[in-house]
Order: structure tokens, then C-alpha cells, then sequence
């Protein structure tokens, strides 16, 4: 039989920190990140229109492009979580719990 | 271009309802299928907690992409161009933060609604009585939006009668919910999530086609056609405080969704919570990729002129284009899809609703907790009834009402009442049980009343009357002064110098004369008492700061020591339901 931990110890247990506080500080960042990928492209439309109207190629202005690219870097923010927590958390997370034998 | 000058939209169309009765009998069939599986409360409120990841995923895209979303939004960028792009994304930027903040939390501590994770080391009753107050709210409000737009939409593609549309839409979405609980309504928006990205693919697909793959070339002609200020961003934000405010609520509106909330608890564990989070925002974020593609597309294929003289707010864009280029047949399907979009929506409001009340109002607050399971599920069936019956009902009192703005304070509130006390409790330890109730009341309430005193509620609707009014006036003085120049205009003609010169002069006096009665006319166009149309940014401010200072005026040690513990469920999910 593997020796019990009790909800304490594993408080205090050294993976149990490092996951909890690992997780706090992506989840922050990558929050961070989106929030400034948005509200830059609102700060955009509000402040600075005639970049947003400037011509890239043809009748096509740099505004469409950046719309589209706000919707795709913010699917691309959760797929870099998605990988983050599918690897390194996961395991941090089977390895405490194998230690509270759950 | 403009060719297809004609379409049969807002006719009896046999071909969507073939199509509506396929999607009808199979969801029928589903349905019955799913009730045979629906016991107990976990079947129920959250489909016995079996739906995989990416089955969820399509379900939220289902649950959260809405008839507005569809036909508002490519209507929004075929009569406004650029500016509706600003919706497009607005309307995605909340599912990342639900992903990085809410979902496993969500998924770990709570176990049918959003009020088990802010009820858990506060005290149950007065958490669970406001928690179910902010969500009925959103439900009710955002089910009128939903049932005032499918009664439109339903004449305009079905050429039924408004009132019949409501009550088949009620219908059918209180069978799913009553029959067939959270399975079927599920399984209505998988499939729902599923012909939606479909015929808007092959709309695009056609769209693209029909331009020679070219997106230079569909823009040029709509340059050609609107003028480059159509592909530039322009009216439609004028104040960066509004334009941030509506930012806001949009993002942390959709954290705040009880409907999508719910969709968390009926995934196995925190794993496939943050998995299907992923897939509904690849899906959700391709599909208002494609919106944009739709809305220029009918912009220039089927005319502003067209899509404006069918419906005024351009909802008619999407099926237009349709028509266009798929003729009738893909027209009916598009039709059929619209309906389908409906329906999901307002089954997963329907049940969100329907458990806020039962499991939160009912156990949690008036049984304090003990029930028996039966009773439980019966409860939440009839409050299903009921719900659905008052949102019929809401349905056709609000007929030919402009309900755009509670799409906007159902965001808002859920933003405000929902979005700050859920975050708080998962995140900060010194979280009490006075700081939430205080919180999800302030935000509820400032939401409310500022949206009311806002301009689109105070003077385009409270006060309709004399801005309707002061227009009339306002034409009563430009159109006789038109007449007058004009006459005045042909005076000169042959004249001599000195003559026009007079006459101009008489013209320059005159427009002057105008401008300052129409001025004095529009100052009696009555002034909102709050500026911005979207309270989000004060109403969030509110509901934060109230949540922090009454967290802090009383400690609460149970509630701290108890934060200890539910670390572990957080974040690694032991114990969790």
C-alpha cells in the first residue's frame, strides 16, 4: 500500500505548487494576450481609422485582413493553451494524483 | 450584376418547409430516443455527463451561434461593410477568456449551473437566489430577442404568419427540453452547429466561384459599386468609450452566458471542458469568417437595394444570396437552416432557464438542498412549461417591437451580474458571501437602468414619440425650403449679374433662416441621461468594485479556509462531480 497524503500535504507538495502557480500564470498571459489583440484592434477602429482604410492590395484595405487575423490569433491562443495543458499540465496533474493514491 | 431584381422571399416557400419537416422529424426522432435515456438530474441537466470534447464543441457553436449571428451580422456587413466586421469579431473574443479563466474551474467545482461554483464555500441560499435572478434574466431577455427575431424571420422565409412562427418555435423547443432534457437538446445543436457550418460553406464556396476565387476581385466590384468607403471602417463607432464599453460586454458577456455555462457539466472532466472550448471557437470563429465573404458577396451579387427593400436591417442578405446562386432549392435549405439555428438557441436557453429555476430557486433556495431526485426533475420539467409558454407569450406582445437593444443588455447583464462574482469566487480567497450577493444585484441592476437611460432605449424608444415627432417637423422645414431654391434657381437662369447676385443672396438667407428653426427642432429631440448605448464598462466596474469592498469590509474565515481545499478541485478536479 502507497502511503495516504491528506489535502495538507498536498497543499504543500512541491508539484502541487509548481502546477497551481503555473497554471495561474498562463492563464493570465494568455488573457492578457487577448485582451490586447482585441481592444488594440477596437483602439484601431477608434483612434486610428485611416490606417485601418489604407489600401493593400487592390480594392482590399488592411482593416480586412487585420479583422480576420484578430479571429484567427485568438483560436490560436487557446490551441497554445490547448498543447500547454494537454502536456505539461496533465502529467503534473497524474503525478499528484497518483501521489493522493485518487 | 443585379439580374436576380426579383426573389421569392416572404412567399409560401414548399421547398424549406420539406426541408423544416426533415429536420423536424428527425430531431423528433432523436428526441425520443433521448428520453428513454433522460432519469435522473445528471441526464437531465447535463446529458449524464457522457458528451465528448469535440462533441460539445459543436454543440456550444450550436448553443451559442445565434439567428442574429447568421442573418444579422452578413446583413450588418452588406449593408454597412466594414463596420460589420467589428461585430464578427466581437462576438468571438469571449471564448478564449472563457477558456484561459472559466472552464475547468467551472467544470471542477460546480456540477448542472454556474451557481454551484459561486455557492461553493459561500452560503448556499442568498448566492443561489441571486445567481438564479441574474441568470433568469439573461434567459428571458435573450429568449424575447430569439422568439421576436424567429417570428420575423420565419414570415419572411416561410411566409407564415407571425404569431404561428412563435408557437411553433415554442413548440418544438419545450418538446426537446421536456422530452428529451440536455441530450436532446445536444443533439439538436450538433446537428444544428453542423448545417449551419455546411450551408454557409457552400454559400461562401459559391460566393467565391462565382468571383473566380478571387477575394480582389469580389472587393474591386465592391468598391466599383459602394465606393471605397464601404470597405473602410466608418459610422458606425463614433465614441472609443462606447466602442470599448460595447468591447466589454461582448467578451465577458459570453463568459457570463448561462446557457453556455451549463454546456461544461456535461462533458466527464476538466479535459474534455477546455478541449471542447477549443473546437467551439475554431468553429464559431470559422463560421464569422465566412459571414464577412456572405455579407460582401450579397453586397454585390444581389444589391443593397434588393436585400434593404426586403427587410430593413439586411437580415434577408445571407438567404438573398442564396437565391441568387443556389436558386429555390438552396434557398429552402438556407431557410430551413435559419429555423434550425433558432431552435437550438432557444432550447439551450430553455433549459439553462429552466434549471436556474429548479436547481438553484427551488432545491437550493426554498428546499435548502434536500430533494429527492424525482422531485427535482419534475420541478425543472415544469418550470420548462412555464418557461416556455412566457416566452411565447413575450413573443407576440413584443410583435413589430425593436428588440435589438436586449441582445445588447443581455450581454451587458450577463457581463455585469454573472461574468465578476463567478470569476471572484474562483480566483480570490477573501471572496464572501455579502460580496457576491452585493456584486451580481449592482451589476444586474446598474446594467438595467443605464441601458434604459441610454440613448437607444430613452430616446429612440421611450421617447419615440417626439423624436418621430421633431422629424416631421425637421421635414415640414427642409422640403418646402428645397422647393423654394429650386424656383428660386430657376430665377436665374437668363438673369443678369446683379440679379443673381440677389437672388443668391435671398437663397443664402433663406437656408439660414431654416437651419436655425431646424436647429431649435432638434433641440427638442429629448436628451438621454446616460451618453453611451453600452453600459458594459460602468456596470462591470460596479459589479467588480462592490464585490471587492464588501468582500473586505467583513472578513469571512470559513470561506478562506475553505478556498484551501477547493484548490485541489480546481485545479486537478479530485472530488469533482
Amino acid at each position: 500500500m502507497r502511503k495516504k497524503f491528506t489535502t495538507r500535504d498536498i497543499l504543500e507538495d512541491a508539484d502541487f505548487k509548481s502546477l497551481s502557480s503555473q497554471k495561474n500564470t498562463i492563464s493570465v498571459i494568455l488573457t492578457i494576450l487577448e485582451l490586447s489583440i482585441y481592444f488594440g484592434f477596437i483602439a484601431l477602429i477608434a483612434f486610428n481609422k485611416p490606417f485601418l482604410a489604407s489600401k493593400l492590395s487592390g480594392a482590399i484595405t488592411i482593416g480586412i485582413p487585420i479583422a480576420v487575423g484578430t479571429i484567427i490569433l485568438s483560436w490560436i491562443l487557446t490551441g497554445i493553451y490547448i498543447r500547454w495543458a494537454n502536456s505539461r499540465y496533465d502529467t503534473l496533474v497524474k503525478k499528484v494524483k497518483e501521489k493522493l493514491g485518487a | 450584376m443585379h439580374e436576380t431584381a426579383q426573389t421569392i422571399i416572404g412567399q409560401f416557400n414548399p421547398v424549406a418547409v420539406m426541408f423544416f419537416c426533415i429536420f423536424v422529424a428527425s430531431t423528433f426522432i432523436l428526441t425520443y430516443w433521448a428520453a428513454k435515456r433522460t432519469r435522473t438530474t445528471k441526464d437531465f441537466y447535463a446529458a449524464g455527463k457522457s458528451i465528448t470534447g469535440f462533441q460539445n464543441g459543436l454543440a456550444l457553436a450550436g448553443d451559442y451561434m445565434s439567428a442574429a449571428s447568421f442573418l444579422g451580422i452578413a446583413g450588418l456587413v452588406s449593408t454597412k461593410g466594414y463596420d460589420g466586421l467589428i461585430y464578427s469579431v466581437g462576438w468571438l473574443v469571449g471564448w478564449p477568456i472563457i477558456m484561459f479563466l472559466i472552464s475547468e474551474p467551472l467544470r471542477n467545482l460546480g456540477k448542472y449551473t454556474f451557481a454551484d461554483v459561486v455557492a461553493y464555500r459561500l452560503n448556499q441560499r442568498p448566492i443561489r437566489a441571486a445567481a438564479a435572478a441574474g441568470s433568469l434574466v439573461v434567459v428571458v431577455t435573450y429568449l424575447i430577442a430569439q422568439m421576436v427575431g424567429a417570428g420575423t424571420l420565419i414570415r419572411l422565409m416561410f411566409g407564415l404568419p407571425y404569431e404561428i412562427a412563435v408557437v411553433i418555435v415554442g413548440t418544438l423547443m419545450i418538446s426537446y427540453v421536456l422530452f428529451g432534457g440536455m441530450i436532446a437538446t445536444t443533439w439538436v445543436q450538433i446537428i444544428k452547429a453542423v448545417l449551419l457550418l455546411s450551408g454557409a460553406t457552400i454559400l461562401v464556396f459559391m460566393t467565391l466561384y462565382h468571383f473566380g476565387f478571387s477575394y480582389g476581385e469580389l472587393f474591386r466590384q465592391a468598391q466599383d459599386l459602394y465606393g471605397a468607403k464601404f470597405l473602410e471602417p466608418g459610422g458606425l463607432v463614433t465614441s472609443p468609450l462606447d466602442a470599448f464599453s460595447l468591447g466589454l460586454a461582448l467578451m465577458f458577456g459570453t463568459a457570463g452566458l448561462p446557457h453556455i455555462l451549463m454546456r461544461f457539466y456535461t462533458v466527464p472532466d476538466a479535459k474534455e471542458a477546455r478541449k471542447s472550448v477549443f473546437y467551439a471557437t475554431g468553429f464559431i470563429g470559422y463560421f464569422y469568417i465566412l459571414t464577412v465573404t456572405i455579407g460582401f458577396g450579397a453586397a454585390v451579387i444581389v444589391g443593397q437595394k434588393l436585400i434593404m427593400s426586403i427587410d430593413k436591417g439586411g437580415n434577408m442578405a445571407g438567404p438573398l444570396l442564396a437565391e441568387a446562386l443556389g436558386g429555390n432549392l438552396f434557398l429552402g435549405f438556407l431557410a430551413a437552416v435559419a429555423f434550425a439555428t433558432i431552435l437550438a438557441v432557444v432550447a439551450g436557453l430553455t433549459i439553462a432557464g429552466a434549471s436556474a429555476f429548479s436547481h438553484d430557486l427551488f432545491v437550493g433556495v426554498i428546499r435548502r438542498g434536500m430533494t429527492a431526485e424525482k422531485e427535482e426533475v419534475k420541478v425543472a420539467k415544469i418550470a420548462t412549461v412555464g418557461l416556455g409558454v412566457t416566452a411565447i407569450l413575450l413573443g407576440i406582445l413584443f410583435k413589430g417591437q425593436n428588440v435589438a437593444f436586449l441582445v445588447g443588455l443581455t450581454f451587458a447583464i450577463a457581463a455585469s451580474a454573472n461574468f465578476p462574482a463567478l470569476l471572484m469566487s474562483i480566483m480570490w480567497k477573501r471572496f464572501t458571501t455579502l460580496g457576491a450577493v452585493t456584486s451580481i444585484y449592482t451589476g444586474l441592476t446598474v446594467a438595467t437602468v443605464l441601458l434604459i437611460l441610454s440613448p437607444t432605449v430613452w430616446v429612440d424608444i421611450i421617447h419615440k414619440q417626439e423624436k418621430v415627432a421633431v422629424e416631421k417637423e425637421i421635414k415640414a422645414i427642409e422640403e418646402p425650403l428645397k422647393a423654394r431654391i429650386e424656383a428660386l434657381e430657376q430665377q436665374k437662369v437668363g438673369a443678369d449679374a446683379s440679379l443673381v447676385t440677389q437672388i443668391d443672396a435671398v437663397i443664402a438667407s433663406e437656408k439660414q433662416a431654416a437651419e436655425s428653426l431646424i436647429n431649435e427642432a432638434k433641440a427638442k429631440i429629448p436628451k438621454p441621461i446616460f451618453p453611451l448605448n453600452n453600459p458594459g464598462i460602468y456596470s462591470m466596474a460596479a459589479a467588480f468594485l462592490t464585490g471587492i469592498f464588501f468582500s473586505l469590509v467583513r472578513r469571512d474565515e470559513e470561506a478562506e479556509a475553505k478556498f484551501e481545499e477547493e484548490k485541489l478541485r480546481t485545479f486537478i478536479g479530485i472530488r469533482a462531480e
